[in-house]
């Protein structure tokens, strides 16, 4: 594996040895000395056309607790904004010597061309394009999501948090997805990924948010969260982050905003959000994720944000592990020739 | 471990000759142990750390020993496993390696002696990876080296202080290790093994 | 490039029917059969045409030369080179250039800009509205009366969405026996759409361009031509849907014409998976369901005639990622020989179908059929010798970079297709001959010279 585009680059043994990878990086977050001398010498870039402050962060992390150099290369504000200029800019960062590019890009398939495109022979990492892909952050829902829950209740309870799981998959296990699917990177990278490690994933929306097209994807789709939380009892429910802008009429402006992808706030959070009450209709066992950062109030309560069941500062503290093993399967293994 | 590349020319010896078996395994592990513990006038203070993947089993062998000795020790508390993987010179030589379990007793290092365990000895980059390791895990008063094969070709100034078996060899042999816990995949009636391959002349 | 000189060619098969004998001479078709050398002299060229087909020179209804305003991604001089290449004697240029052809002064200067480079007949698309914002009729009757005499309006590469601004487009141009060319696209339907919305869409995360947005356009459209007995014609029909709407308004009778690009009658939205941007085109490449209702509606006329939307674009405009890139491909060097791989190699059209498609429909739509330089005409004595020879056996792989077109914008690079052109004649001139055009420029599409 030379670059991470998509969630789907990933089979189910692809997928469980980044896992287990990341579980070993983890096991070394735990100690004094937080830092690995493994990737000593190699340059990482973040290259980032859209703020993520959370998701750059993350990755600068990973990688200097590898050792790795770290650039960091904020593009958007700066006028590089379109066309050519991506290439500039990586051919650039390859000439000052990278040997991975992680790419945060507004338009879909943006690290898929600069993988592809033959402009550079950097390994690159997708950390979220478009409305595409984002598939580490698919990686730390789906680690987070193992450790909690994989294996079931004959799990050892004795071993170390960071090992439990190790080498097992996601089969069995029922995992709800809510919110605005239509724009979610997140939503298609799980989907893909929770699938391919066995569990079955549930996507629930308003239909306005469930893109045409996803009638081909592995998973089901309601439009119901108080049914499919009644009937499905799932083992874990991932609330996704609703858009301001994409509320009902009156927010933004202009003839793209006039319409909205639901009638108001107020409704959407009265049919999908996650509050006490609907909290209280899931197993006892289960988990609430959420890829941050959380509107509170609309499409998840303070009461689930805060509850013992939410694990999403673990999620955070998870996505260092994974992005460090990501970084540690494609950078620290032969060089690859690019003649 | 096997170290070193495939081929021929051992002037001892034929192709795939065994040089130890299960009972001079054991024989030399159980020489190993009192070495130690002379050395170290007894189990006190010792954490014996194996490196995966062959020194973790030589490791929990060599605390059953120490506990027959010394009734008083609990030998699943000695031993840990050390992996060395992110501290290897040589990943950009290799494909990808798969990362192995890192666990310290309950006690950690700090002020211990601390007994790398290894099956082969060979550059000794793996050593020098293992005390790097070992360094970030905290700071034990004394690191120690046993191994149950020393092959020679040292490219790094180090040595072992318990050797079970020294064995010259040349560049191009191949010393392979096989263990009951380690290697069951390589048929139910598995015994312990030490074979020299590459014997061509 | 004697104007008098003499072309005898043997043993060609006009519409691919009994080989025989043409003769060219003085711009005309002086004589068809065996006998036609009779008439030929001590100057004539003679060309062995054995397994040569005949047809029509090439008409496209709908192509952008770019000029002027974007003379770095074409230029007319170097589109209508590729057009002769592709075998093409006249070609029909957009109005969406820089400043928009919506007067009269504009649409001249593209007319004599072709009629200077000599390669092709080029007749202007005057826009429809104004600077094509959609808002106020262009000066359409001054382009029609101008030197250029403009009967095809379009605002190419924006809809004509406003219902209003379309009927009296429509009624307008009754007057001087004008066709409106719409792009169906509702534009409301369609912000920031990038591809064909379905099942790659969702997958890949790009913004939908759904059917519907050039269905309902197109049922519009239909209804408002026949409530005002105008004549409609539609632009790069793409949909199964389109198809059943123009079959339905067919059958009632109303004076509509559709078009469909060869991309379309080979290319799927499973491209978008490459996110090269060289598959970016609006309308998008739709699936493989609506590639087959297209093909089915050309040979069946449906649909009417084949128009390349040749859309040439820089570098610079297709190296980035998707979203960022510009619409469109080009598509005359390649028209025929896809035309001939989708339709003719799997039996669907014959010659004589392709000629109707790629010479006289078009013709006849844009009306330029008749008048001082008639285009689209019969293989026949007394008609301009608009000739274009096709070997309709040759196997030839698209060489993208080795195109004639300024732009390097193809989709097909790579792609075998069949049917090469040999020789083009513009009233009775060879623009092309061999597969090499006149001033020795090679086309990547035409292929090695010397096939014949």
């Amino acid at each position: 594996m030379k670059h991470l585009l998509s969630a789907g680059d990933l089979d189910r043994d692809a997928a469980i040895h980044v896992l287990d990878t990341a579980a070993r990086m983890a096991a070394t977050q735990g100690r004094e000395m937080k830092k690995l001398p493994t990737l000593r010498g190699r340059t990482v870039v973040n290259l980032f056309f859209e703020d993520s402050t959370r998701t750059r962060i993350s990755f600068e992390t990973a990688a200097k607790r590898l050792s790795a150099d770290v650039i960091n290369f904020a593009a958007k504000g700066s006028s590089v904004s379109k066309g050519e200029s991506l290439k500039d800019t990586a051919q650039t960062l390859q000439a000052m010597g990278a040997d991975a590019v992680v790419i945060r890009h507004p338009a879909s398939g943006a690290p898929h061309r600069l993988a592809h495109s033959g402009w550079v022979g950097t390994s690159v990492i997708n950390a979220g394009d478009g409305t595409h892909q984002h598939p580490t952050q698919a990686l730390l829902d789906a680690y987070t999501i193992r450790q909690h829950l994989a294996g079931g209740p004959t799990h050892d309870p004795t071993a170390e948090p960071d090992q439990r799981g190790l080498g097992q998959d996601l089969a069995g296990l029922r995992i709800a997805i809510v919110g605005d699917v239509l724009h979610s990177r997140v939503a298609r990278s799980n989907v893909q990924l929770l699938h391919t490690l066995g569990a079955q994933v549930t996507l629930v929306a308003p239909p306005t948010l469930v893109p045409v097209g996803a009638q081909a994807w592995p998973c089901d789709v309601s439009y119901h969260l108080d049914e499919v939380l009644a009937d499905q009892q799932p083992d874990a429910i991932m609330m996704l982050r609703v858009q301001r802008e994409r509320m009902g009429a009156g927010a933004g402006s202009g003839p793209s905003h006039g319409t909205g992808f639901f009638p108001s706030p107020l409704e959407y959070t009265r049919a999908f959000g996650l509050d006490a009450r609907r909290l209280r209709m899931l197993p006892d066992h289960a988990i609430v994720l959420h890829p941050g950062p959380m509107n509170r109030g609309l499409e998840i309560s303070a009461d689930a944000a805060d509850s013992a069941r939410a694990v999403i500062l673990e999620q955070v503290t998870n996505g260092v592990a994974v992005r460090m093993a990501v970084l540690y399967l494609l950078l620290a293994k032969e060089k690859e020739t690019w003649a | 471990m096997s170290s070193g590349p495939a081929l021929p020319v051992p002037a001892s010896g034929v192709p795939g000759a065994e040089v130890l078996g299960p009972a001079e395994i054991t024989r030399a592990l159980t020489r190993i142990a009192h070495e130690i513990l002379e050395r170290n006038k007894g189990a006190s203070g010792i954490v014996l750390l194996g490196i995966p993947t062959r020194g973790l089993p030589l490791a929990h062998r060599l605390a059953a020993k120490i506990a027959e000795v010394e009734p008083d020790v609990d030998p699943s508390s000695l031993v840990g496993s050390l992996d060395v993987t992110m501290y290897r010179d040589d990943l950009h030589r290799h494909p990808t390696r798969t990362i192995g379990a890192t666990e310290v007793p309950a006690d950690g290092v700090d002020d211990k002696v601390v007994v790398l365990v290894d099956d082969v000895l060979f550059s000794g980059r793996t050593i020098r990876a293992a005390l790097d390791a070992l360094n970030d895990l905290g700071r034990p008063r004394a690191v120690q080296l046993a191994v149950l094969v020393d092959r020679g070709h040292r490219e790094l100034p180090i040595r072992a202080d318990y050797v079970g078996k020294n064995l010259p060899t040349s560049l191009s042999e191949k010393v392979r290790v096989r263990l009951s816990e380690t290697d069951p995949d390589a048929g139910p009636q598995v015994v312990d093994t030490v074979r020299i391959d590459g014997g061509e002349r | 490039m004697g104007v008098t000189t003499q072309y005898l060619l043997r043993g060609v098969a006009p519409l691919g029917g009994a080989p025989t004998d043409l003769l060219l001479a003085d711009g005309r078709i002086v004589a068809v059969g065996p006998d036609a050398s009779d008439g030929a002299g001590p100057e004539a060229v003679t060309i062995q045409g054995d397994g040569l087909v005949a047809l029509p020179g090439l008409v496209d209804l709908h192509t952008h030369l770019r000029e002027p305003g974007r003379e770095d991604a074409e230029t007319v001089a170097t589109g209508t080179r590729a057009a002769a290449l592709g075998g093409f004697t006249s070609v029909h240029a957009m109005a969406n250039t820089s400043p928009v052809a919506d007067t009269a002064g504009v649409v001249e200067q593209v007319w004599r800009l072709g009629r200077d480079a000599g390669w092709v007949d080029v007749h202007p698309v005057g826009a429809v509205s104004m600077g094509l914002a959609g808002e106020q009729l262009a000066e359409l009757g001054a382009m029609a009366h101008s030197a250029a005499r403009v009967r095809v309006f379009s605002d190419d590469g924006h809809c004509v969405d406003d219902p209003v601004l379309m009927r009296r487009a429509l009624e307008y141009v009754k007057a001087f026996d004008g066709v409106i060319a719409q792009h169906s696209q509702e534009p409301r339907l369609t912000l920031g759409s990038q591809m064909h919305e379905g099942i790659v869409s969702a997958e890949v995360g790009l913004a939908g361009w759904p059917a519907v947005a050039e269905e309902a356009i197109i049922a519009r459209d239909v209804l408002l031509a026949e409530h005002v007995g105008s004549r409609l014609h539609v632009c790069h029909v793409s949909t199964a849907g389109s198809v059943e709407i123009l079959r339905w308004a067919k059958s009632r009778g109303i004076s509509v014409t559709a078009e469909v690009t060869p991309h379309h009658l080979l290319l799927t939205d499973e491209l978008a998976r490459s996110y090269d941007p060289l598959y970016k085109v609006n309308p998008p490449l739709r699936t493989a369901a609506d590639v087959e209702a297209v093909r089915e509606a050309l040979a069946d006329g449906t649909i009417d005639i084949v128009a390349t939307d040749h859309a040439p674009h820089t570098r610079e405009d297709k190296d980035c990622e998707w979203a960022a890139a510009a619409f469109g491909m080009t598509g005359l060097e390649t028209a025929l020989g896809i035309v001939t791989r989708t339709m003719v190699d799997t039996g669907r059209m014959t010659w004589a179908d392709v000629a109707r498609v790629l010479s006289s429909a078009p013709a006849r739509i844009g009306r330029v059929h008749e008048g001082e330089r008639p285009q689209g005409r019969p293989l026949s004595v007394g008609e301009p010798a608009n000739v274009t020879l096709v070997d309709p056996a040759a196997r030839w792989t698209v060489d993208g970079t080795q195109l004639a077109s300024t732009s390097r914008n193809t989709p097909f690079g790579g792609r075998e297709l069949s049917g090469r052109v040999v020789a083009t004649f513009l009233r009775g001139r060879p623009t092309v001959l061999d597969g090499v055009a006149a001033d020795g420029t090679r086309s990547g599409a035409a292929g090695p010279p010397g096939g014949a």
